[in-house]
This record gives C-alpha cells, sequence and structure tokens, in this order.
C-alpha cells in the first residue's frame, strides 16, 4: 500500500494549487501589449527577477537529481552550483547583459539577429524552441513517474492535471506570471527543505555524525581528491572539471539559454537587469546545503530505522512477494526494479535507485502535515520549471520564428494573441512527448544527446560575438555548425569505462580513448566543441567581410558605453555585488575543501 | 508590473502555517511523530515558521505600499 497523504496534506497542496491560479487570474488585466506577455512589460524589480533567475533552473528533476548525486558523489555535487554555476552567473550579470538588455532585443537568439545575421539566429531559434517543449516533456515524464511510484497518484491524471494548471496561468498571466510563481516556488523549497535537512542532519549526529557514517573521505571533501578522476567518486580531474564544468558547459548555459536570459531581460532597468544573476548567486551558493545534503543523508541513515515507516510498502509496489522492506539497499535508497519486480543488478552488484533518495527522504521524515508542504515544494518546482520552458518557448516561437519567417507585419495584439496560443500547443507537444517517453525511454536519452552537442558551442559564439567586434555572421554560423559536428564526432569516438556502443557514444566506430566516468566524457565533449567552435569562428571571421562600427554599437564590448553606475550605493552597484559573492564561494570552497 | 507578490506568498505561508499549527496541536503526541520526526511535534514548531515567515512578508508588502 502507498502511504495516503492525509488530509491535511491534501489541502496544502489544494491551496497552493488556488494561490497559483489566482496570481494568473489576477495579472490578466494586465497583458495588454505583446511586451507585457513576453516581457513583463520590462518593469520587474531585480530580486523578484533574480529569485525567478534561480528558481528557473530550479525544476524538480535539478532538485532530485542533485539528491541524486548527493548520494553518489557527496559534497563534490557543489561543484555544479559553486564553480560550475556562480561564476558564470556574475559574468553574464556584469560583462553580457549590457548587450542583452541595453540592445533591447527581445529575446537571446534576436540578439544574435542584431549582432550577427539571420541564418545564426535561426539555427539558435529552432533549436532552442525544439529542444525546450521537448525538455518540458522530460520533465513532465520524470514527475509523473516519480509520484506514481511515491504516492501510488495515477500517472495521466498527475500530469494532465499539473499541465493544466501551468496552463492556465502563463496563458493568463504571461511572463509575469511564470516569475511570480517562480518566486513563490522558491520560498516553498527552501521552506519546505530546510525542515528536511535538519531532521535529517540531527538524526545521524550533524555533519561530523555524517562524516563517520558515510566513512568515505572523498565524498565529504569537494576539492582534496580532484588530482587524478580514479580518486574520486565522480572519475573527473581538475581540468577536465575546469574547463569542461566550470568554463564550457556552467557559461553556455548561464550565458546563452534564453530560459534564465529572460528573467533578467524582463527586469525594469539596466542595472537591476545586471544585478538579477548576482542576486541569484547569493542563494545559489547556499542551495547545495538544501538540495545535495538529503541525498547524502539518505545513503547514510540506517535503513532498518525506517521499519514501520509509510514509505517501503510503496517503493515494493510491483514487487510480488516483498512483505517487508527493500534489501540490498543502501541508507533509505533502494535498489531499482525491473519489470518482473525483481532487483536490477549489474555485475552482482545490486543498481540503486538514487533519484529516489530526496523523495525517500520526504516520506521518512516528514509526518503527514509537513509531508503536504514537502510534496508541495516538489510539485512547485515541478510545474513552475515547465512554466519557465513554456514562456521561453512561446517568446521565441512568436517573435523569432512566426514574426520573423511566417507573418512579418501582423499588429502587436495579434502577436499577444499567437504568445497565449502557442502557450496551449507548446504545452501540447511537451504532453505528447512526456506520453512518448513513457512507452520510448531511450528516443529521448537520443534527443537530450543532440541538444547537448547543439548547446556546447554557444557560449564561444556569444563570447567572441561580444568582446572581438571582427567576429561575423559566417564566422558565428559555421563555428558553431562545427562546434556542434566536433562534439558529435568526439563523443562518437569515445567510450565511459564499461559502457557499449551506443547512446553512450562510441557510435563512430573506433574507439579512441575510454573515459573513468561518463561525467569525464560529458566534459571533455563540451571542451572538444567550444575548441571547434571558437577557432573555427576565428578563422571564418577573418576570411569574410567586416561589418562596420557604425552597425555594431551597443552590440560589442569596444563600441559600447560603460553602464552609468555613478549615484548607486555600494550594495546596488552588480560589480561591488560580484565581489562579495566571490568572497564567499571563495570560503565555502575552503571550507569544504 | 501588476501587484506586489510579497501579498500572495505572504498570505499562502500564513495560512500554510495556520494549518499546520492547528494540525500539529490537534495530533500531539500521535505515532506519526515518533516514527517520522525524530519525536519532535514538527507540525507545531514548522506551522510557527510558516506564519512568522508569512507575517514578515506582509509586512514587507504593507511597507512597500506606503512608500
Amino acid at each position: 500500500m502507498p502511504p495516503e497523504p492525509h488530509l491535511i496534506d491534501y489541502a496544502i497542496i489544494l491551496l497552493y494549487f488556488a494561490f497559483v491560479l489566482g496570481i494568473g487570474f489576477v495579472l490578466k488585466k494586465y497583458m495588454k501589449t505583446s511586451t507585457d506577455f513576453f516581457l513583463s512589460g520590462r518593469s520587474i524589480p531585480a530580486w523578484i527577477a533574480g529569485l525567478a533567475f534561480l528558481s528557473a533552473n530550479l525544476g524538480a528533476q535539478e532538485v532530485i537529481g542533485m539528491g541524486a548525486s548527493g548520494a553518489k558523489y557527496g559534497i563534490s555535487t557543489s561543484h555544479f552550483y559553486w564553480i560550475g554555476a556562480v561564476p558564470a552567473m556574475l559574468f553574464v550579470g556584469i560583462f553580457m547583459m549590457p548587450f542583452y538588455y541595453g540592445s533591447r532585443a527581445r529575446s537571446v537568439p534576436e540578439y544574435l539577429k542584431l549582432r550577427f545575421d539571420e541564418k545564426t539566429r535561426g539555427f539558435n531559434a529552432i533549436s532552442f524552441a525544439v529542444m525546450t517543449v521537448f525538455s518540458s516533456g522530460v520533465s513532465m515524464y520524470a514527475m509523473g513517474k516519480l509520484l506514481e511510484l511515491l504516492l501510488g497518484w495515477n500517472f495521466t491524471a498527475a500530469i494532465l492535471i499539473s499541465a493544466l494548471i501551468v496552463l492556465v496561468y502563463t496563458f493568463l498571466g504571461g511572463l509575469t506570471s511564470a516569475i511570480y510563481n517562480e518566486v513563490l516556488q522558491f520560498f516553498l523549497i527552501v521552506m519546505g527543505f530546510i525542515p528536511l535537512v535538519y531532521l535529517g542532519l540531527r538524526d545521524v549526529g550533524g555533519w561530523d555524525g555524517l562524516t563517520a557514517r558515510i566513512a568515505n573521505d572523498a565524498m565529504v571533501h569537494s576539492w582534496k581528491y580532484m588530482g587524478q578522476s580514479s580518486e574520486n567518486p565522480m572519475g573527473v580531474e581538475w581540468v577536465g572539471l575546469l574547463m569542461g564544468l566550470a568554463f564550457v558547459l556552467s557559461f553556455g548555459y548561464w550565458c546563452t539559454d534564453f530560459l534564465v536570459v529572460q528573467r533578467a531581460m524582463a527586469a525594469d532597468s539596466m542595472t537591476a537587469a545586471r544585478r538579477t544573476p548576482v542576486i541569484a548567486a547569493f542563494p545559489k551558493m547556499i542551495f547545495p546545503f538544501l538540495v545535495i545534503l538529503p541525498g547524502m543523508i539518505a545513503g547514510a541513515v540506517a535503513s532498518s530505522r525506517i521499519d514501520g515507516a509509510r514509505a517501503p510498502e510503496s517503493i515494493a509496489r510491483g514487487a510480488t512477494t516483498q512483505s517487508s522492506f527493500f534489501t540490498g539497499g543502501k541508507g533509505i535508497i533502494p535498489p531499482k526494479y525491473d519489470a518482473a519486480g525483481k532487483p536490477v543488478t549489474v555485475d552482482g552488484k545490486v543498481v540503486l535507485d538514487y533519484d529516489l533518495a530526496t523523495p525517500m527522504m520526504l516520506v521518512r521524515y516528514f509526518p503527514s502535515g509537513l509531508l503536504g508542504l514537502g510534496l508541495c515544494a516538489l510539485i512547485a518546482s515541478f510545474m513552475s520549471g515547465m512554466a519557465g520552458n513554456t514562456t521561453a518557448f512561446n517568446t521565441v516561437w512568436t517573435y523569432d520564428i512566426y514574426q520573423s519567417y511566417i507573418n512579418k507585419s501582423a499588429s502587436d495584439q495579434h502577436y499577444l494573441w499567437m504568445g497565449r496560443a502557442s502557450t496551449v500547443f507548446g504545452l501540447a507537444i511537451s504532453l505528447m512527448a512526456a506520453f512518448v517517453a513513457k512507452e520510448f525511454n531511450n528516443i529521448l536519452d537520443v534527443l537530450q544527446l543532440v541538444f547537448a552537442f547543439v548547446n556546447a558551442p554557444l557560449f564561444a559564439t556569444f563570447m567572441l560575438g561580444m568582446f572581438w567586434k571582427r567576429t561575423t555572421g559566417h564566422g558565428a554560423f559555421w563555428g558553431l555548425l562545427g562546434g556542434t559536428t566536433a562534439a558529435a564526432a568526439h563523443y562518437g569516438l569515445t567510450l565511459p569505462a564499461g559502457a557499449v556502443a551506443g547512446v553512450k557514444g562510441g557510435y563512430l566506430g573506433p574507439i579512441l580513448h575510454v573515459y573513468p566516468s561518463e561525467m569525464a566524457q560529458n566534459f571533455w565533449t563540451a571542451i572538444f566543441a567550444w575548441v571547434g567552435c571558437f577557432t573555427l569562428t576565428v578563422v571564418i571571421s577573418l576570411l569574410s567581410a567586416p561589418r562596420p562600427d557604425e552597425e555594431l554599437k551597443g552590440l560589442v564590448y569596444s563600441l559600447t558605453a560603460k553602464p552609468e553606475e555613478s549615484g548607486l550605493k555600494w550594495y546596488e552597484k552588480p560589480a561591488t555585488l560580484a565581489l562579495v559573492v566571490l568572497v564567499l564561494l571563495l570560503g565555502l570552497n575552503l571550507v569544504f575543501w | 508590473m501588476g501587484f506586489d507578490i510579497r501579498m500572495p506568498i505572504g498570505m499562502l505561508f500564513s495560512l500554510f502555517g495556520f494549518l499546520l499549527i492547528g494540525y500539529g496541536a490537534g495530533t500531539r503526541g500521535n505515532r506519526m511523530y515518533a516514527e517520522h520526526s525524530l519525536g519532535l511535534n514538527m507540525n507545531l514548531w514548522w506551522g510557527g515558521a510558516l506564519l512568522a515567515f508569512g507575517l514578515v512578508m506582509l509586512a514587507l508588502a504593507r511597507l512597500g505600499r506606503k512608500q
């Protein structure tokens, strides 16, 4: 029997739904022009845009995935937050926002159009649009599966209801609705996960107790074992970590992904836009303690303590003869079960279902009541992740695809209408993708791989475009294609240890290199993509005709006036705030070295 | 754009607070606290924290409107 949330838990979740919908209905009357709908009329204060900037990325998959990595790799997972996000967030705020916001571009692809040319924009807009609807579908699928497994809810009903709620509030209130709900979600995650971490840490005897129980020094230090890939559980070494994660992947995501950049573009002034990612960096630094620690604790608490709790039965559902709790798990993390209800094993070792680490923590430590709050936080992060994808999709679709290629000279009201229409069909495609994912898991693995190839080189294009005025449209376009090809080629010629050729790489035939882990392979694929794109862009730019300086004003660093900052107090200046963040970041890395 | 987001956040968290405090007070000594939350009546305690947070948000929204 799955754990049965009580009336109180449902009351909390329903109350949340009511507020989310209410926000949409109240905002409806403010949506008069397409700018209101797609860019919140550029009127969002910095702190709201900042929290939304952070939350848009903090979907349920992120929360669950980081808990899973915490259980698998320990505190080194914080690299994904500390060096793998914060420096890039500061960079986009301080150095790139002047061009994004200052050029009055309405989207990231539109900036590419202004800076380079139509084909570069088209490539970016179409790949981004396809990617967002499908990744939204992937996260719908993940959430539906989780709620089904954990609470016995009906998969179809769970994703239909949540998609319908997201549809209603983004349809009515556009980006503002999405941003407001992201802020709400931020506080729900914080207030929902603090008691989880508190109870978990109290149970294992604090950080010292956790360290003792984990009994693996490499899992409680973030840098100490990064010298050699064989010494740390991630199987990466510091060069791959710094170049691949901290530089290429992190800057590629935080500095160029319209999903997050859109939040800053909606800010009410240039200073606010530049402050948005910097403000987001403060909570980003603290989040590892909220999302990674639960995973580490899940792997460290004694599983016997859970006897009599409600959780086990739900996980054993489908397992035909399981009368007691699962065997062969680690802590409260259960093994993966196959269709026949038997634990999955590889080489005689049980494969753990790490994605259940954080959800198991919720059902383990939260009594009814608090459980409602915890589930509400998870559902909120899932829905606002979906809303984030939807608002980014409808903007790129309407401005960069529909207005650019299909219907160039319609009225603003028509584009507002198209924004709402694309909200509906964007979500409909995502829903279909979620159902396809349920039937054919591998199709989406392949799709995600293709997206990774397309994304990896992006930062080289933006960096050259913004800081080297000689970069040309031909250079940018062919550089992007070349970088994507380099990624696909590198991936096709290498394999992670122990994998077979296929979706894990090696599909081109000869295996030139075997990486110690999938993560190392991904990091190096990104590095190859970036170098390929960078080199090709530079070479082709030098061979093609430059654009006159006159046309590049406000789009390139050397031809743009520095943002005016006099009259701001020190804590209002983006650069000063960024320095504070850097000092704190250094401190955190030293404490958990 | 629109209204002050601190208003609905304050209202929602205050309501959550009231709900959990009420539920926690009504379930004192319930077995589930021993089984799950290490014997602590977390609904009561954390409900209080949620209520306090909600009220602070409401106060900030009020303050913002006056200015």
